[in-house]
């Protein structure tokens, strides 16, 4: 039989290109810190709430006296030509990791202007995205004890972006999806799982109508399930998935999914848990890691009032100390924004509050100056 | 919808095109002219003609699952209620690879032009050629629009309240076009199709229903920003549509927001329209808010012919003939079906009765959180019916 040859075949070289990368997920080596023990990380401040949140990082980060420097890359998405986005990744292979808000699609521009974020992510190749989805205790939401992550493969899929019009007035779009790919994700998905301790990955599909497409996506993710029998695997379609998230969200663990139900799921979690102000998300490639918040909202409404919540993007920030083995700083800075959350009045408006933006920022560095280490004067 | 509204509408949508491009005017005008000549000889809707003393006939096709047994209810209650219809039931295997059951069941269809039907089980273990029953019975008929009316129901509690949201979704093309093949080893492509003919149907069923209930807002959910070509061609077709109805007022929203919004504030939303993937995704959304599966009811229309069934389309294998499930959406479905076949009164009738019933918190089945069974929640359903007085059966 060809198959496990090929298996192996393909299965060998991921697994000798993570061998050669120390195999653990959280293990990627960060990036060696120049210039006297400072990291540096590269910043793009995107658009709308994007360039406000990543001032209010700064700052706390520059109040708690984390040793990183951020280089700041700007990206117009107003001009048509790539040179900003890839000055962008050439930074950040430079650097490794990076900090971004989101730069805005326009929707008026010609239809070969590819989205950015999408082309950094692919240029990349950060291939995974992981979503954690708790609830805070401080937030009201209609559901409790929420605990789900959500892996969501970050390259292909419906975000393919090969679109063509063959006959006027018919388009077609494609979704590529590749026994490669499904294999990394599924790959990455239980190599989590078993980390962080989950006893339960569910895949996401739709396998009943695509059957070659999400058909070949389950089948790597039984694949690899096989290799992992401390883990529970199961399977739902993607409308009974969301339609169990509204209703019973407790019953779910870890999830991994190719790119558009991704999309979805980790919208749906999000809004369960709080809204998109709320949950940070991250991109791993075997290199290199972009942390951003979760559902990637370019928050133009509300952009330059001071009543954006600053709670993704820190914790997001949090999580990039965490890639970068700063793991003080990171809990300094997550139990200060945890505390915060749990203060009621200083919701800011997304959850029903009527804090700024900069009264929560301000009560985040208060907290990490009363647990008495070392900070910067105001 | 009238053969005279239908011209104005062209009409009124020629100088939009004529200043773009002559072409596409004649081309636009030329699919479209198609429809509206349809229209026009057929001005009001009429409903399949009742032969044999004034009782319908309508395609009964069981399903797999739960379906058998609540298409047995529902006829069980029709027989009851003195219904003039007729149920002409067409079993279709799904454990076999030939196509002949469900040419049989579209034959049947284009004869009576209605049915009622069951969800077809999708089997994973046959080969990848074998295609979707339920598919198959959309696309072969051209069912067009899969209209879905999710509202909160007075009895039954859920987290959010209020809910009316009305979804609109493309039934035969996108996602689901069952294209797919492997030119290399272990890369797979699914085309994704999205035509501007069907686009502008939908939306045009769209915004037709929407002024007929009297509904003041639309939402076109896409996701152009990605597949700018595809959702993007749709999106426009919503706009062109949208610009000869001026006293509904449209808007769009990306597929991941709205799912967001809709887990935080679904009271924002009126009617929706969609293409098919997303519309799967945001019906079972909307059916998990106002209580699940068993209590929405689905229809999908065509030119000539319309199908229903339950909302989210379950097969329910895990509690079939337990005696558990819930009959709502299937009865609901019933009720649609009589209001489409012009059975108003039947139709209202049978209604009142079933969200009497869905009040009563004792009679709630399992997945609404209670403990009653299906027999006992059609037993009470009948009860009510035959309280109100018209005639019935002796039971």
């Amino acid at each position: 039989m060809e198959r496990p040859e090929k298996l192996q075949q393909v299965f060998g070289t991921t697994l000798t290109s993570h061998r050669n990368k120390s195999s653990l997920t959280r293990e990627n080596i960060p990036p060696p810190a120049k210039y006297g023990g400072r990291h540096t990380v590269t910043l793009i401040p995107g658009d709308g709430i994007g360039p406000e949140l990543l001032n209010h990082v700064r700052e706390v980060f520059r109040f708690s006296c984390v040793p990183v420097d951020f280089e700041v890359v700007h990206v117009n998405s107003a001009v048509e030509t790539e040179d900003d986005i890839n000055n962008a990744i050439t930074a950040i292979r430079r650097n490794g990791v990076a900090l971004k808000g989101n730069i805005e699609t326009k929707h008026t521009m010609a239809p070969s202007v590819k989205s950015r974020n999408n082309l950094l992510r692919t240029s990349l190749d950060l291939y995974a995205n992981v979503m954690h989805c708790q609830s805070l205790p401080g937030v009201q939401t209609r559901h409790k004890n929420i605990d789900i992550m959500i892996i969501r493969e970050n390259t292909e899929g419906e975000y393919s972006s090969l679109e063509h019009e063959s006959v006027s007035g018919v388009v077609e779009s494609l979704k590529i999806i590749t026994r490669n790919n499904s294999l990394r994700i599924a790959d990455y998905a239980f190599k989590l799982a078993r980390e962080k301790g989950r006893r339960r990955v569910t895949a996401v599909h739709k396998a009943n109508i695509m059957k070659l497409g999400d058909g070949l996506f389950l089948q790597c993710c039984r694949e690899v399930a096989s290799g992992y029998p401390d883990i529970t695997f199961d399977s739902m379609i993607v409308d009974n998935t969301t339609m169990q998230l509204v209703s019973k969200p407790q019953q779910f663990d870890v999830m991994v999914m190719p790119n558009l139900y991704g999309n979805v799921v980790s919208n749906v979690c999000a809004g369960l848990v709080g809204g998109p102000g709320l949950v940070p998300g991250a991109n791993y490639g075997h290199v290199y890691a972009v942390f951003e918040t979760a559902t990637r909202n370019t928050g133009k409404s509300i952009a330059n009032r001071n009543i954006a919540n600053p709670t993704a993007m820190l914790l997001a920030s949090c999580m990039m100390l965490d890639h970068l083995k700063l793991y003080d700083h990171a809990s300094s800075i997550r139990n200060a924004i945890l505390n915060t959350m749990n203060e009621t009045r200083l919701h800011t408006a997304d959850i029903g509050g009527q804090g700024t933006t900069s009264e929560v920022v301000q009560t985040i560095m208060r907290f990490i100056q009363s647990k008495g280490q070392l900070t910067s004067e105001y | 919808m009238t053969a005279r509204s239908v011209r104005s509408l062209s009409g009124a949508l020629k100088p939009l095109f004529s200043n773009r491009c002559p072409g596409i005017t004649s081309c636009f005008l030329q699919v479209y002219g198609a429809a509206s000549c349809n229209q026009r000889q057929k001005s009001t809707y009429t409903p399949p003609p009742a032969r044999y003393g004034g009782r319908h006939t309508v395609t009964l096709i069981p399903g797999d699952g739960i379906g058998p047994e609540l298409g047995n209810h529902v006829r069980e209650l029709f027989r009851f209620c003195c219904v003039p219809v007729d149920f002409e039931v067409v079993n279709v295997d799904s454990s076999v690879a030939s196509e002949d059951d469900i040419n049989n069941a579209i034959m049947a269809i284009r004869r009576n032009g209605v049915a009622l039907k069951g969800n077809i089980e999708t089997n994973h273990n046959l080969p990848p050629s074998y295609k979707s029953r339920n598919n198959l019975l959309r696309t072969t008929l051209d069912l067009y629009a899969n209209v879905m009316h999710c509202q909160s129901l007075p009895g039954v509690r859920t987290r959010h309240r209020n809910i009316d949201i009305m979804i609109i979704r493309e039934n035969t093309e996108g996602e689901y076009s069952s294209l797919e093949h492997e030119n290399v080893p272990g890369v797979v492509e699914c085309l994704k199709i999205i035509t501007k003919t069907k686009s502008l149907r939908i939306a045009d069923y769209a915004f037709r229903t929407a002024r007929a209930k009297g509904r003041r807002r639309v939402t076109a959910v896409h996701k152009a920003n990605i597949m700018k070509l595809g959702d993007g061609l749709f999106l426009e077709c919503c706009k062109e549509v949208a610009s000869g109805y001026p006293e509904i007022t449209f808007d769009s929203m990306i597929v991941d927001n709205t799912t967001m919004q809709l887990v935080s504030r679904p009271q924002q939303f009126d009617l929706m329209v969609m293409p098919n993937l997303y519309g799967n995704v945001v019906s079972n959304v909307c059916a998990g808010l106002v209580g699940g599966p068993g209590l929405v009811p689905g229809a999908n229309y065509g030119e000539d012919y319309a199908v229903f069934e339950t909302g989210t389309r379950n097969t329910g294998k895990s509690i079939a003939n337990r005696n558990t499930a819930n009959p709502t959406a299937m009865l609901l479905a019933s009720c649609l079906l009589l209001d489409h076949l012009k059975l108003h009164a039947y139709a209202s009738m049978i209604r009142r009765a079933i969200l009497s019933t869905v009040s009563e918190t004792r009679l709630h089945t399992a997945d609404l959180g209670g403990q009653g069974s299906t027999s006992e929640v059609v037993q009470s359903i009948m009860n009510a019916v035959q309280s109100t007085g018209p005639q019935t059966l002796s039971i």
